[in-house]
């Protein structure tokens, strides 16, 4: 198999999709001729030419509403955020219209667009380009939300999300845009809603999503080296819809579970799972529910802040120690 | 009623006794203190001393004889008992060996007169350890859902377990182990001051630092009972995670052993039971606690715990290893109150017929090696308690007097292991220093 990066993985999904589907349509600021902020559209334009790939202006709220319109109409548009930050202006055209919009024609019209783009902080580049708006958009019925932690998952995830009739939030991350990951050559379709258990443990569960997947697989090494202990990384890879049953097989399995996001921890997706296995899994546990997440406090600026602002294995392993 | 005297259990690793030479004879007057035997042991030859005052009544034991720990070999007529009319207090030795001499010590000597002898359980000079769980102020016993769903299934009673998890929790690997029995009653009254705080690390006394050799042909492997588990975590985790430090002190012991003399004067005409030491011992390290408060009290993690009432943990040992009853509420109890608490909760003890509560809840423990003949030791602190006494034998040994001459005197050394973290070296001096003031001072008690 091919090592590729997180970054190659999106671009050959994209272009796969656009070669199987005449309807699908990639848009975004600087996706066309400057070949995408952060490169995941490289060569594109050039290839599909300006009816595929089209640049678009800087204004969210106007260009996700036509993509939202246009995805009524029968195309498949795949929208780039140049950050996931800047959805916030386009809060209306993706919750009230994409996200409502099957329910309230009674089911008559579909919505299926694809918003991806990168949505993480670590990258210093300030509180208002650094947010992880997954547990936000989860929050909407209506709305699927997708956090590939690998390139694997990845392509398979965005090609599966552009197939979808509902429209679906792709969140990606920058930190991992370059990195490489074993790729098969060959087609392959991952589907939304069922997670990976990324490494099997039997001590306890870490469950993550995005780039947390890849701290929680650190901190595992860790824990075996170091403290004996087996820990299991279960990988949501979707946020919604939501792979309860694999979660709870691993808890019911490991008896603890210490839950790892890059979000907030206020009403974060860990707020969503910790409410869920206690309520399902409540005599499995046995002891109480660890929580990981960013630290409450918009993102730092101050680099060496920064660092210690997101998640890390260190924490993770803290975490797990106090739990065992 | 005729005081039985038995083989003594000298040395930790100590099963029987050979009994090299009588220093009295029948019909000889005793008084406490006095050596009326030596004993052989596996380890050496030592003297025994008598711990009450009598007339040497009855020998079983001929010299040169073997004798297992715990076995009758004499019989002591108190006053008022003609000697030659001094009848072992029943017909069978290991029902005879089951009182006064061993309270005295309020450590009694574990196992049966004529029961095989067993690799021994140290009588410790450590806190007695509760096989207690830790039961939070409202009674409720911490355990994770996993493991009161399988104890349920189990029939497990989690009142009788003891969690390792974090802050003691009770978790699926403390069921391994436990024993299955009824469950305990919906609601156990449990006492407040029995909440435990956190132990900062949860340490299992079953990780070995360095493995013992192999068994081999020959040897033993002696399976751990549920007690000896439990004495084996506590103390780890006690010793691992509370900052121990030591302090000592020597009491003229002479004015306590003479009240004792004048209050068990007449005790037996008038149906009151006789005082021991041991009692007294106890009553003044209450009125000690009294004076000093703050050694009754508890690390809590974020804070100390300082507690109203004192509820004295007595360490008794019993014959799988050791147990600390408690009486509660003890400071505004009289000597002869706590004199029959705890010879109540000693032979239940023996008997294995406490209940939960009646163990947990302590506040401070008092551990006496003095019927052994330990003259000073320092006992390792009963967590969650702060403090812990070590008390020793009343040994006969040259004073120097105030007017700077060497008389004989009645010194008894007593120890005091403390928690640093609640119990500083000042704190703890001064508790050693009222206490040894109430032992030369008895009257004080009455105050």
């Amino acid at each position: 198999m091919a090592l590729i990066s997180y970054r190659k993985a999106l671009n050959d999904a994209l272009a796969e999709e656009i070669l199987r589907d005449e309807n699908v349509v990639v848009m975004g600021e600087e996706v066309a001729e400057y070949n995408g902020a952060y490169k995941v559209t490289e060569g594109l334009w050039g290839r599909f030419g300006s009816k595929r790939i089209v640049d678009l202006p800087i204004s969210e709220g106007g260009f996700v509403g036509m993509a939202v319109g246009a995805s009524m109409l029968g195309v498949r548009p795949v929208v780039e955020l140049m950050f996931w930050s800047f959805a916030y202006v386009a809060f209306d055209q993706i919750i009230n219209n994409a996200g409502c919009v099957r329910y309230m024609s009674g089911g008559q019209i579909n919505c299926p667009i694809v918003i991806r783009g990168p949505a993480n902080g670590g990258t210093n580049v300030g509180a208002t380009h650094s947010h992880t708006p997954e547990n936000l958009f989860a929050a909407m019925p209506g709305l699927k939300v997708v956090a590939p932690a690998t390139a694997y998952d990845a392509k398979g995830l965005l090609k599966t999300a552009i197939r979808d009739n509902d429209p679906v939030m792709f969140m990606e991350n920058t930190l991992l845009y370059g990195e490489k990951w074993e790729v098969p050559e060959d087609e392959y379709l991952i589907p939304m809603g069922v997670a990976d258990v990324k490494r099997v443990g039997s001590d306890i569960t870490l469950v993550a999503h995005g780039r947390a997947v890849i701290t929680c697989l650190e901190a595992a090494q860790i824990l075996e080296a170091e403290n004996g202990i087996h820990a299991e990384v279960v990988d949501l890879r979707s946020i919604r819809p939501l792979d309860e049953e694999t979660i709870l097989a691993s808890v019911r399995k490991t008896h603890r579970a210490v839950l790892v996001e890059e979000n907030k921890p206020f009403c974060g997706v860990d707020a969503q799972l910790a409410a869920m296995i206690q309520e399902k899994a409540f005599d499995e546990l046995d002891a109480p529910i660890g929580r990981i997440s960013a630290l409450d406090a918009p993102a730092i600026y101050s680099p060496p802040l920064e660092k210690i602002q997101l998640p890390t294995a260190r924490r993770v392993v803290q975490k797990v120690l106090a739990t065992c | 009623m005729p005081i039985s005297i038995e083989m003594p259990k000298l040395s930790d690793t100590m099963t029987e006794g050979t009994l090299v030479k009588w220093r009295k004879k029948l019909g000889d007057k005793i008084e406490m203190g006095d050596v009326i035997a030596e004993i052989e042991t596996d380890k050496a030859t030592m003297e025994m001393e008598a711990f009450d005052d009598g007339t040497l009544a009855e020998i079983f034991v001929k010299e040169g004889e073997k004798v297992a720990v715990g076995q009758q070999i004499a019989l002591l007529a108190v006053a008022g008992e003609k000697p030659g009319e001094a009848k072992p207090a029943a017909p069978s030795p290991a029902v005879a060996a089951s009182t006064h001499y061993q309270e005295v010590a309020g450590a009694p000597i574990p196992g049966a007169p004529g029961a095989a002898p067993k690799p021994a359980t140290a009588p410790a000079a450590a806190a007695a350890p509760e096989p207690a769980p830790v039961v939070t102020p409202q009674g409720r016993v911490k355990a994770s859902p996993l493991a009161r769903k399988l104890a349920a299934q189990k029939g497990i009673d989690l009142t009788r377990v003891v969690g390792t998890g974090p802050g003691g929790r009770i978790i699926e690997r403390d069921l391994a182990n436990a024993p299955v029995g009824a469950p305990a009653p919906a609601s156990p009254a449990r006492p407040a001051t029995s909440a435990a705080p956190a132990a900062p690390v949860a340490v299992s006394s079953a990780v070995l630092a360095v493995p013992p050799i192999p068994a081999g042909p020959g040897d033993r492997v002696v399976p751990l009972s549920g007690m000896r588990r439990v004495i084996a975590e506590r103390l780890v985790a006690s010793k691992s995670t509370i900052p121990h430090f030591y302090l000592q002190i020597e009491a003229d012991a002479e004015p306590l052993l003479k009240l004792r003399v004048g209050l068990n004067a007449g005790a037996e005409a008038s149906g009151r039971g006789k005082i021991t030491v041991n009692d007294l011992i106890l009553k003044a390290a209450v009125a000690a606690l009294v004076r000093v408060p703050k050694v009754n009290a508890a690390w809590a993690g974020d804070a100390i715990i300082e507690y109203d009432k004192i509820n004295l943990s007595v360490a008794v040992a019993v014959e799988e290893g050791l147990v600390t009853p408690v009486i509660r509420d003890v400071a505004g109890q009289s000597i002869s109150e706590i004199s029959a608490a705890v010879k109540d909760l000693a032979t239940r003890a023996r008997g294995k017929r406490l209940k939960p509560e009646e163990y947990q809840g302590g506040t401070f423990t008092v551990s006496n090696l003095g019927s052994y003949g330990i003259e000073s030791f320092f006992a390792i602190v009963n967590p969650p308690q702060a403090a812990i006494l070590s008390v020793g034998a009343a040994v006969k040994k040259p004073v120097v007097n105030a007017a700077g001459q060497i008389v004989p005197g009645q010194r008894m050394s007593i120890g005091l292991s403390c928690d640093h973290r609640v119990v500083d070296g000042a704190l703890g001096s001064q508790y050693l220093g009222e206490l040894k003031n109430l032992i030369e001072n008895p009257a004080l008690m009455l105050l």
